[in-house]
């Protein structure tokens, strides 16, 4: 729409070929920025033969790595579900003293820096710290663990099923739940079959971004665990340990695996929220 | 992501006034389960770097600050933010401006290509850096001829800190940008105002509060980011060191007293990025209640 103002361009002659200085700015920042970088992992793993680039992906190490890295990430997202749902529930629903405050600190680690996350996660949860002293006589270990880096997984997602979930919560009718109460419902029967339904699109939507953040997490995690091959390294610390060894052909292949695996993830996470609006409407 | 703090809690005002059913040992043994767990994993965290930062007096601490290593850290930190916060605030603009001011096809492409960033791990987004502009990377022997240097040196962490943060600026702005509407902006440009008057007099003013939530955002990670950095960096103290590889750095060295220092600054940071944050929206819920 904007014209420049020395050069009138005669929008309705040749609208292909007009862009605004807005569309230029940002066409060629998100090349350089966005595109080139991509392209370049992309180039980089082509350069890999198929049969190489299988036997790197597949290597007994990465495959350790993937599994301490999703299957850990799916359990803290599921454990956020949990908690983040009575969460977002209690701030909605009862006054208590100090909510304010609580509200707002649930944003803590988004603004947290995650080595600061690392490093103090890992001092409360050592054997000497606040908690993992509790923890030591019951033969618990958390630092240095891959508990560990489900505790740092824990941490970053915890604001995103809680944050998803409370607008929804604010919207529901109670209405709908004192009906189901004089019919004669228990508050549990009201949970399962009235509240929880309408929360599910958001309730998922919330768990994709928590894992999707809990998967790329790297800062807390390198600090907190003791990067060790089939005990808790992650696919993250294993990219940063073969770059370490200048394998620059192992760190793209696995590179490229958590990319490929992520653009899913964001795929998943908008397809989730397109059927949410659907389920609004 | 954000809650609407205002309007939230006169719901919950209401709510709670109707909310008469549940015996009240229900209601406090699930605000007692939700405080334990928020301690658990945030609260004693949070608490934990402070105490740690003063174990030993206040002495210790500030003798730290006499560290050339963690001035500069402060330094670099401060300058990579200085660089890529107004950069990514212009792109996001931009972006946000070109995205909704024009009906195209592909349009949700366009915004989930912007927030890709979002969705790589930092440390591949610092791997892509290198193979771009590695001694090895594409544009390697390019640069190497004309003796610029980019990876472990200033401007790869400029460039990782500026792809980690690109998506902030923009997804604030779009929603704010789509609510205010071109009305007001073709209004102006029929009494014959020029394109940056109407930017600067009608567009501007529209969208500040949901600009400067992005910005907020924006310094917050680019002054935290970590695994990106980290792998552009090479890490050489003093020289390539932000304050988040100082934190690492000196843990890995067993210096925890200089460690949490580090992270005191930084911890300090996040606490006023949420005081604004919680400002801002407060004062976009006022707007929407109004």
């Amino acid at each position: 729409m904007a014209v420049s103002s020395t050069r009138p361009v005669p929008v309705r002659n040749n609208p292909r070929f007009y862009l605004s200085w807005p569309w230029r700015i940002t066409i060629t920042y998100m090349t350089f920025m966005l595109l080139l970088p991509v392209a370049a992992l992309f180039l980089r793993a082509a350069t890999v033969s198929p049969a190489e680039f299988w036997q790197i992906a597949t290597s007994p190490v990465a495959l350790s790595a993937y599994d301490v890295t999703f299957v850990t990430a799916i359990i803290a997202a599921s454990v956020n579900a949990v908690f983040g749902t009575l969460i977002a529930w209690v701030l909605v629903r009862y006054n208590f003293p100090l909510k304010r405050f609580i509200d707002a600190a649930i944003d803590l680690p988004f603004a947290l820096p995650t080595a600061v996350a690392g490093l103090t996660l890992v001092s409360v949860y050592s054997e000497t710290g606040w908690i993992g002293s509790l923890l030591a006589p019951l033969g618990i270990r958390v630092a240095f663990t891959r508990l560990g880096v489900g505790v740092a997984m824990l941490f970053i997602s915890l604001p995103f099923v809680v944050r998803s979930l409370q607008p929804v919560l604010q919207e529901l009718d109670i209405d709908v739940e004192e009906a189901a109460w004089s019919l004669g419902a228990s508050r549990i029967q009201t949970f399962w079959r009235v509240v929880l339904p309408p929360l599910l699109p958001a309730l998922l939507t919330g768990v994709a971004l928590g894992f999707s953040r809990a998967v790329g997490e790297y800062g807390s995690i390198v600090i907190i665990a003791s990067n060790i091959a089939f005990k808790d390294l992650i696919a993250s610390v294993l990219i940063f340990q073969r770059l370490e060894q200048y394998d620059y052909a192992g760190a793209t292949v696995i590179g490229t695996v958590l990319l490929l695996i992520s653009l899913l993830i964001l795929v998943g996470i908008n397809l989730l929220q397109a059927w949410r609006r659907r389920y609004e409407v | 992501m954000r809650s609407n703090a205002l309007s939230g809690d006169i719901v919950a005002q209401n709510k709670a006034g109707s909310q008469t059913r549940e015996a009240p040992w229900v209601r406090i043994a699930l605000i007692g389960i939700a405080v334990i767990y928020l301690s658990l994993v945030l609260f004693l965290p949070a608490l934990n770097v402070f105490v740690q930062a003063f174990r030993s007096g206040v002495g210790p601490f500030f003798h730290n600050f006499s560290d050339p290593a963690f001035i500069n850290a402060i330094r670099l930190t401060v300058l990579i933010a200085l660089i890529v916060v107004p950069i990514n605030t212009i792109f996001g603009l931009c972006a946000a401006w070109a995205i909704t001011r024009h009906k195209f096809p592909g349009r949700a492409l366009v915004i989930s290509i912007i927030d890709l960033p979002f969705a790589v791990s930092p440390v591949v987004a610092g791997l892509m850096v290198v193979l771009l502009y590695g001694r090895s990377g594409w544009l390697g022997p390019t640069l190497e001829a004309l003796n610029i240097r980019i990876i472990f040196a200033l401007p790869a962490m400029i460039i990782a800190s500026a792809f980690i943060t690109m998506p902030f600026v923009a997804r604030e702005v779009i929603p704010v940008l789509e609510e205010a509407g071109t009305d007001q902006e073709e209004a102006a440009k029929t009494l014959g105002a020029k394109d940056w008057q109407i930017f600067w007099r009608v567009t501007l003013p529209n969208i500040r509060w949901g600009l400067l939530y992005g910005v907020i955002l924006t310094n917050a990670r680019v002054m935290g980011e970590f695994g990106a950095v980290s792998v552009v960096s090479g890490n050489i103290i003093r020289k390539t060191q932000t304050l988040p590889l100082y934190v690492e750095e000196a843990y890995k060295q067993y210096e925890s007293q200089a460690a949490f220092a580090a992270s005191v600054l930084l911890a300090c940071l996040a606490l006023v990025t949420l005081v604004l944050k919680e400002i801002l929206e407060r004062k976009t819920s006022i707007k929407e209640v109004e």
